[in-house]
């Protein structure tokens, strides 16, 4: 099975102020933020009460109401990203082979939604501390262990390959995409339903933010509360969403004459063993997963055209990743675009990663890299070129994007368009 | 034609038997660590039994500042992965950082230091919740954490697949091995006996409500009724086949095979497709079913789950083609760590050529599978490890005995 | 209101929130120590400002909170506050 490459040829995408790929790509190229005040619930007592949510109507997207009483809100939001993806791909309708699709879908902290109401009902609102498991909705188990969500896509579009969800934090959805390309070219499957999801502004998860100040205090300019790589910067702002992808195996995907959106040419991930939340300045880790992914891409750091990253807005990321992005790149860091969809679409942790390829792959699609939105002040030690504000047109064939994330994980997948590389 | 990867070192955490030595020796002779729950009062709930680590004092092994920040199935985790790196004569220190890596499974994250935090929530404010929550709980704080004890930095990564998700943990460790890494510490801890655990374990509606030990577990058997939880699991040194035998490494035997497959949607009217995940274990192995010594069951003990596994293995098989047993019946399903304890018991039935009980079970001969009651010896070759998640995840994995003269 | 935050108190809070780093005694001469030489981190020291804050019912800045290398320091922006608010 040596040889076999990887091909995106189906996208779906659920963001925060953009329901769809078309939605997304609008709100990115024109530098939108979607960021604002937390509406799902009161978050009156926090610290951090920003947010990017996605208005989302369930049945709008053809989920019943049993539907929606099974699923966590994130589960939900993988089913109708995956449904998009598979009618983009041209696969829908009974043309996948059961046997040889698979399902991956990232999350970092699971059904956290679900587990956080569940627990205020059959605990009374903590009162109790053996909690009443008369009042449990007896749909809990699927939020006590989120394997659910991919179970949930799998049904939703008849996989019967291997399976899993991947948790490895904030590069949920980088790896989870990373392991289906590592099923399709070792031949345990030929299409994969890959992506990520994430549903975390529930109170559990702002409150554990808020403890450690990882999240922007940044209230009243909600608007303008994600600024990665910014002077001003003081911490990331909480989003949802979700992004799944159709991965074919290249030759299979060619010969049915699919669309191909982009080529995942390279992936790497380390961790950087030092510290659950830390980072150590010097990007080492990065830059080593970075020059795994070049590695198996078979390039170097002069074939990137763009650097979609982590960017998450908080003081101390962002110092790493430059400096990550500096070590591997080397000299070409300074001459090529990096940017952060964060500013635009918060961070939705495990999911993030899913939507920044994406993100990577539209870019490659429309020779357009998207802007670091609010980022007016530049800080003097990130100094990249963080395409401030406004997009730009910029001939984009290759993309690395990274992530990092609490664990210490460390992931990069280097993207190329379809064009690059025919041979 | 690619390397072996094998397994030089196992550490052990389970119901009956805290350490790979007094697990195996509990194990070989029957005996159960199933029992009324002393975690927490199980008074009020339906169920009331499970198989708890006995004699666990954190404090013992680990440094102090990790306590607040860990949950119990942390520090289980990390005991386990010291033991295993020690049993392998592996130390960390020695190595290049970036060949080795770490990747489990995990089922449901640090629920029970989750617990504490939601009740410091909703009972108190945010300002109660710990400044350790935004990780102590989550899917992937075992990688992390062993990987920062031990200084690995190489490719790490977390699954969850419910059951299933610990052979997916060891099958995605060979992959990395296979990719260049030389050593990957991978299986999977589990430990959800908490209040708040027990409640959401119970919305499985496959518990079984027994308060006799000896009845409670019984897969196979015309009594079946469900499972006992239990807590633990076990983690594994994986190496690469080659560098393993160059440093004169002690060898338990070889991943060999694996198969993940997941079952149609209810109503689909499709086969189930435990059978396929086995049959691609095999392929994937090189190997026919008669080279197979003894299949680790899946052992739901739900009628319907036992009746697909035993025909799922008749069927590859043939009608009482293989001995089949199930060790976990003495410590209740482990969820991420059951596969990978699982896969201990496997590799010391092949080091000992014994095949480990299932105790207390009288098999329904409607099953027509040759269930293993009484600890059997025999040589074992080869052995099929079958693991299922909730939802309709399934895998399995084949552990052969190294070749004479290493792998 | 005449509250004061003692070495004693901030002793227990590391303790209970933190744990002790081994080789590190806190009962010893700690007050000018760093506490990075003490074995904690940041992390460590949000916990700890965390449980500061509910028992003593104030409110920490975060610039004093980052600013605090040593035990002193702390008890120092710890006090300031229970001063300030006992006004």
């Amino acid at each position: 099975m040596t040889g076999r490459r990887v091909a995106v040829t189906g996208i779906g995408v659920l963001a925060p102020g953009a329901l769809g790929v078309k939605n997304f790509w609008s709100l990115l190229s024109e530098g939108r933020t979607a960021t604002r005040g937390i509406t799902l619930f009161d978050p009156a007592p926090f610290r951090s009460r920003v947010a990017a949510e996605i208005d989302f109507d369930p049945a709008a997207h053809g989920l019943g109401p049993q539907d929606v009483r099974r699923m966590d809100r994130a589960a939900q939001f993988a089913v109708v990203a995956a449904r998009e993806a598979l009618e983009d791909s041209g696969l829908h309708d009974g043309a996948l082979d059961p046997y040889r699709t698979g399902v991956t879908i990232g999350s970092a902290v699971g059904a956290t939604m679900s587990l956080d109401e569940e627990y205020r009902v059959v605990s009374d609102g903590g009162r109790l501390e053996l909690v009443d498991h008369t009042y449990a909705s007896r749909h809990l188990y699927g939020a006590f262990v989120p394997s659910s969500f991919a179970a949930e896509v799998a049904w939703a579009v008849g996989a019967e390959g291997p399976a899993s969800v991947v948790s490895t934090g904030c590069t949920s959805g980088l790896d989870s995409v990373g392991y289906a390309c590592e099923l399709i070219r070792e031949g345990s499957a030929d299409v994969m339903i890959a992506g990520a999801t994430e549903a975390p502004i529930s109170p559990i998860t702002v409150a554990c933010f808020d403890a450690i100040k990882a999240t922007t205090p940044r209230n009243d300019e909600a608007a303008q509360a994600s600024r990665p790589f910014d002077a001003t910067r003081n911490g990331f702002v909480l989003g949802e969403g979700s992004a799944v992808f159709v991965l074919e195996e290249l030759e299979s995907a060619r010969q049915r004459g699919a669309e191909i959106h982009a080529e995942i040419a390279g992936y790497g991930t380390r961790c950087n063993a030092f510290h659950m939340t830390g980072l150590r300045p010097d990007g080492a880790e990065m830059a080593e997963a970075i020059r795994v992914a070049l590695d198996e891409a078979r390039m170097t750091a002069e074939d990137i055209d763009y650097v979609n990253a982590h960017g998450s807005g908080t003081k101390q990321n962002d110092l790493h990743e430059t400096a990550a992005v500096k070590r591997s790149l080397g000299e070409h860091a300074y001459r090529t675009p990096i940017s952060s969809i964060k500013s635009m679409v918060g961070h939705s942790l495990g999911a993030i990663g899913s939507i920044e390829i994406a993100a990577s792959v539209l870019a490659m699609k429309h020779d357009v890299v998207p802007p670091t939105a609010n980022l007016h002040t530049p800080d003097p030690q990130c100094d990249l070129d963080y395409v401030p504000l406004v997009a730009r047109d910029w001939g984009t064939d290759t993309v690395l994007t990274v992530g990092s994330g609490f664990g210490g994980f460390q992931s990069a997948m280097v993207l190329t368009g379809p064009e690059r590389r025919t041979a | 034609m690619t390397a072996p990867v094998v397994v030089t070192g196992i550490g052990v955490t389970a119901p009956n038997g805290l350490g790979t030595g007094p697990y195996w020796e509990a194990t070989r002779i029957g005996r159960s660590g199933i029992g009324r729950i002393s975690r927490f009062d199980p008074s009020p709930y339906p169920s009331r039994l499970a198989g708890e680590v006995p004699g666990f004092n954190a404090e013992e092994h680990l440094p102090n500042r990790l306590l607040p920040q860990t949950d119990r199935m942390t520090r289980l985790a990390l005991v386990a992965a010291d033991w295993a790196l020690a049993d392998a004569g592996i130390k960390p220190a020695e190595l290049p950082e970036f060949d080795m890596g770490v990747v489990t499974a995990s089922a449901s994250g640090g629920f029970e230091f989750g617990q504490n935090e939601l009740r410091a929530l909703w009972s108190k404010g945010g300002q109660y919740v710990s400044a350790y929550q935004s990780f102590a709980w989550f899917y992937a704080v075992n990688s992390g954490q062993i990987s920062i004890r031990n200084g690995m930095k190489g490719p790490s990564g977390v699954l969850v697949s419910d059951q299933a998700g610990g052979l997916d943990a060891i099958a995605q460790a060979r992959r990395q091995i296979r990719r260049g890494t030389r050593l990957i510490v991978s299986g999977g801890v589990d430990a959800s006996i908490c209040s708040w655990g027990w409640v959401a374990q119970l919305t499985s509606e496959r518990i079984s409500t027994s308060e006799d030990p000896d009845r409670a577990y019984l897969p196979f058997d015309r009594e079946a009724r469900g499972h006992v939880p239990g807590e633990g699991g076990a983690l594994h040194i994986l190496e690469d086949g080659e560098s393993a035998r160059e440093r004169g490494a002690r060898i338990y035997g070889e991943i060999a095979g694996y198969g993940s497959t997941f079952d149609p949607g209810p109503g689909s009217g499709r086969p189930p497709g435990l059978r396929r995940a086995i049959q691609l274990a095999l392929d994937d192995a090189g190997m026919v079913p008669d080279e197979v010594d003894v299949v680790f069951a899946d052992a739901a003990a739900v009628p319907e789950l036992d009746r697909i596994e035993a025909q799922a293995v008749s069927g590859v098989f043939g009608r009482r083609g293989v001995p089949v047993t199930a060790p976990k019946t003495m410590t209740g399903r482990l969820y991420s760590g059951g596969a990978p304890l699982d896969l201990a018991a496997a590799l010391l039935a092949i080091r000992d050529g014994l095949i480990p009980p299932t105790p207390n079970v009288t098999p329904d001969p409607a099953y027509q599978i040759d269930l293993v009651t009484r600890a059997r010896p025999a040589s074992v070759r080869a052995a099929l490890v079958v693991a299922r998640g909730h939802g309709g995840f399934n895998s399995a994995l084949i552990v052969r005995a190294p070749q004479a003269g290493g792998v | 209101m005449n509250e004061i935050f003692t070495l004693d108190d901030l002793r227990r809070i590391l303790r209970e929130g933190a744990g002790t780093a081994e080789g590190t005694d806190l009962d010893g001469d700690i007050l000018d120590a760093g506490f990075e030489e003490l074995g904690y981190e940041s992390l460590a020291l949000l916990e700890t400002a965390s449980r500061i804050e509910r028992e003593y019912d104030i409110a920490l800045d975060d610039t004093a909170l980052a600013d605090a290398r040593t035990p002193r320091d702390l008890l120092e922006a710890v006090n300031a506050r229970l001063r300030a608010s006992a006004a």
